[in-house]
């Protein structure tokens, strides 16, 4: 039983409750540095560091943590792990450091984060909070990685610096501007709801075949 | 399930409070700390040798460096330039003659600051090369003043008198003139801009051309040499 | 030192801080269904970061020389306290203001548009004076983003849009098509 709780609470973040898709939350990060693959897995990584590290230590301090200062300890406890994450990158990758620019510092400011600690991991235990840190950071690496993919090929006429196309591919080059970020993450959120509204139909016919066999 | 309930007994006192954030605070800082002096000593090594890298790249035959002030009227060697104070390199080759300067300098391309390294030779007045260190222009298009080969080539033996003009490509004909960028002219007539700007600046506080500042750092020749 | 009106025009048109480099998004696509909300948030916001401004220029000078790690933190307590602030004021001031505020105000805490703005000062070395000038420029840039989103989300709330299109999602698209108008404003500045 057990197994499956934490099972499922890995899970959600990545399809159901997605922190992008469906909660819409994190979304400053997220435009700015998907303009290619490498940079949007860079900051899902660090982003992942700083969820679970922070979901971590809340869960376990959260009968220690008095209630009225809870999010100022959040606040201190996310900006430690985020400015852990940027000297770790300047030190090993200075060159995506450099790219992702001052946006690594701004994890901080990602409502995701702090909005997980105050909704989940200072109410659950650890193990539970941990893997919910983990689906959640999951689903916005897959959400950064397919919006960087898109934006990166279409724009660039690459894939993680790997030129797909010939030399006549004529890259979309909006796509990695600013508007493109909008525009992408505008119709990626257009076609989850197409599927979300798709599957409400299939089940609605479903429940209504049951009702009417009955 | 194993929601916890909260416990809603007493309202913790102030104290508790104040302590909670110290302790949150001290642990907070001597982690920061922590990992703050150990990535030190990469971070500054990653930093020089993108320096070198650059300032090689800009002075063809270069193979050692120094950090030059301009301090009481005079440019003297500095081991470690203050804060906001304008430096420029010089470039020596392994006997130690001086071969020219790299001098940094920034200033607003076509959507943001565009920073670069010039190398310039004060004996016959000329430029002899350009890299672009930071740059945020259209992709495509003004990324080209690092992209385009020919424009960079275009700085390896410029003219500065009177000053640099960027003209059409492939109307050029007096050595202070480079060609542009065809669809990114704004973005290389910046780079000019930066470069005649920042040369006005310096042109005065530079000694005369055969009596520059002797390569006298020799911590940073044992160094180079490890390398 | 930068010349002043550009940090002033490049804040508010060329980079403009949520249409091109994406900050403050948060309250951009929530809050942008009333004009007037907007607009209160967008001013209160431009009043947070010119104090933001001030401070960050202070602890960079005079603290964070010996401590540079610290920048992160000092920032975020700075505003957070402005935020908590500037809250009690208007609470005192004008309680049917804060009323109509509500939960916006502290909402600003989390804005990364203020928390980036004393980044990005912090990284081009801006001075006292070009801090402020940018703090102007960057809430006045913010106020008119929003201002222009919730102008045309109102207009369109009398249209008839396909059900699946509506909300965050027609948003972003109308979202990205400003973006594309201000990118006109690149090479304002340029003199050829």
């Amino acid at each position: 039983m057990k197994k499956n709780e934490s099972y499922d609470e890995f899970i959600k973040g990545i399809w159901r409750d997605n922190p992008v898709f469906v909660q819409v939350l994190g979304m400053c990060p997220m435009l700015a540095v998907t303009n290619s693959a490498v940079n949007a897995v860079a900051m899902g990584m660090a982003s992942l560091f700083v969820l679970v590290g922070s979901s971590f230590l809340v869960s376990t301090f959260r009968h220690l943590i008095p209630k009225q200062v809870r999010i100022s300890c959040f606040i201190i406890i996310i900006a430690t792990f985020v400015t852990i994450a940027d000297y770790t990158l300047l030190a090993l990758v200075p060159k995506v450091h450099k790219e992702l620019g001052a946006f690594i510092p701004l994890i901080v400011a990602n409502c995701l984060i702090l909005g997980r600690q105050e909704a989940f991991a200072s109410r659950y235990p650890t193990r539970l909070a941990v893997m919910d840190a983990l689906g959640m950071a999951s689903g916005f690496m897959l959400a950064l990685f397919s919006l960087g993919a898109v934006r990166e090929i279409l724009g660039d006429g690459a894939l993680f610096g790997v030129k797909l196309f010939g030399e006549n591919f004529e890259p979309w080059v909006i796509m990695i501007l600013p508007p493109g970020g909008f525009l992408t993450l505008g119709v990626i959120l257009l076609f989850f709801n197409w599927f979300k509204y798709k599957k409400d139909e299939f089940l609605e016919d479903v429940a209504a075949a049951e009702r009417g066999s009955d | 399930m194993t929601t916890d309930s909260r416990k809603e007994a007493t309202s913790p006192s102030s104290l508790r409070l104040v302590l909670t954030l110290a302790i949150a605070g001290l642990v907070s800082g001597i982690a920061i700390i922590g990992i703050y002096e150990s990535t030190l000593p990469t971070i500054t090594a990653n930093k020089a040798r993108e320096l070198r890298e650059a300032v090689f790249k800009v002075l063809p035959g270069v193979t050692q460096m120094q950090p030059l002030v301009h301090r009481d009227s005079e440019l003297v060697v500095v081991d470690q330039p203050d804060k906001d104070e304008p430096v420029i390199y010089g470039g020596y080759d392994d006997q130690g003659d001086f071969l020219g300067y790299a001098m940094p300098a920034a200033g607003p391309g076509f959507q943001d600051t565009i920073a670069i390294l010039y190398g310039y030779e004060p004996d016959e007045k000329i430029v002899v090369g350009m890299e672009v260190l930071e740059s945020r222009e259209t992709p495509g298009l003004g990324d080209k003043i690092y992209k385009d080969m020919d424009f960079v080539g275009g700085f390896s033996a410029l003219s500065v008198e009177p000053e640099i003009v960027a003209v059409k490509k492939g109307t050029k004909s007096l050595p202070n003139e480079i060609d542009a960028i065809t669809g990114a002219t704004i973005s290389a007539k910046a780079v000019v801009r930066i470069i005649n700007e920042a040369h006005a600046r310096w042109v005065g506080q530079l000694p005369a051309p055969g009596s520059e500042p002797p390569f006298v750092l020799t911590e940073a020749a044992g160094d180079e040499a490890g390398q | 030192m930068e010349n002043l009106l550009w940090v002033f025009v490049s804040a508010v048109l060329v980079n403009n801080f949520v249409l091109t480099y994406f900050l403050g998004l948060c309250p951009f696509l929530g809050v942008s269904n009333s004009l007037e909300t907007s607009f209160r948030l967008g001013l209160a916001t431009t009043f947070v970061m010119l104090v933001t401004a001030v401070c960050a220029w202070v602890l960079n000078t005079y603290v964070l020389i010996h401590a540079p790690y610290l920048r992160l933190i000092c920032f975020i307590v700075v505003i957070a306290s402005t935020v908590q602030f500037i809250e009690m004021l208007i609470k005192k001031l004008s309680p049917a203001l804060f009323r109509a505020m509500g939960i916006f105000l502290p909402l600003i805490t989390t804005n990364c548009a203020i928390l980036g703005l004393a980044i990005f000062a912090t990284n081009r070395g801006y001075g006292f004076w070009e801090g402020i000038v940018y703090a102007l420029g960057a809430g006045i840039g913010f106020t008119l983003a929003m201002v222009l989103l919730a102008g045309l989300r109102e207009e369109s709330e009398l249209s008839d849009i396909p059900k699946l299109i509506q909300g965050t999602a027609m948003n972003l698209i109308i979202a990205g098509i400003l973006s594309m108008a201000f990118m006109g404003f690149a090479g304002l500045f340029s003199t050829t």
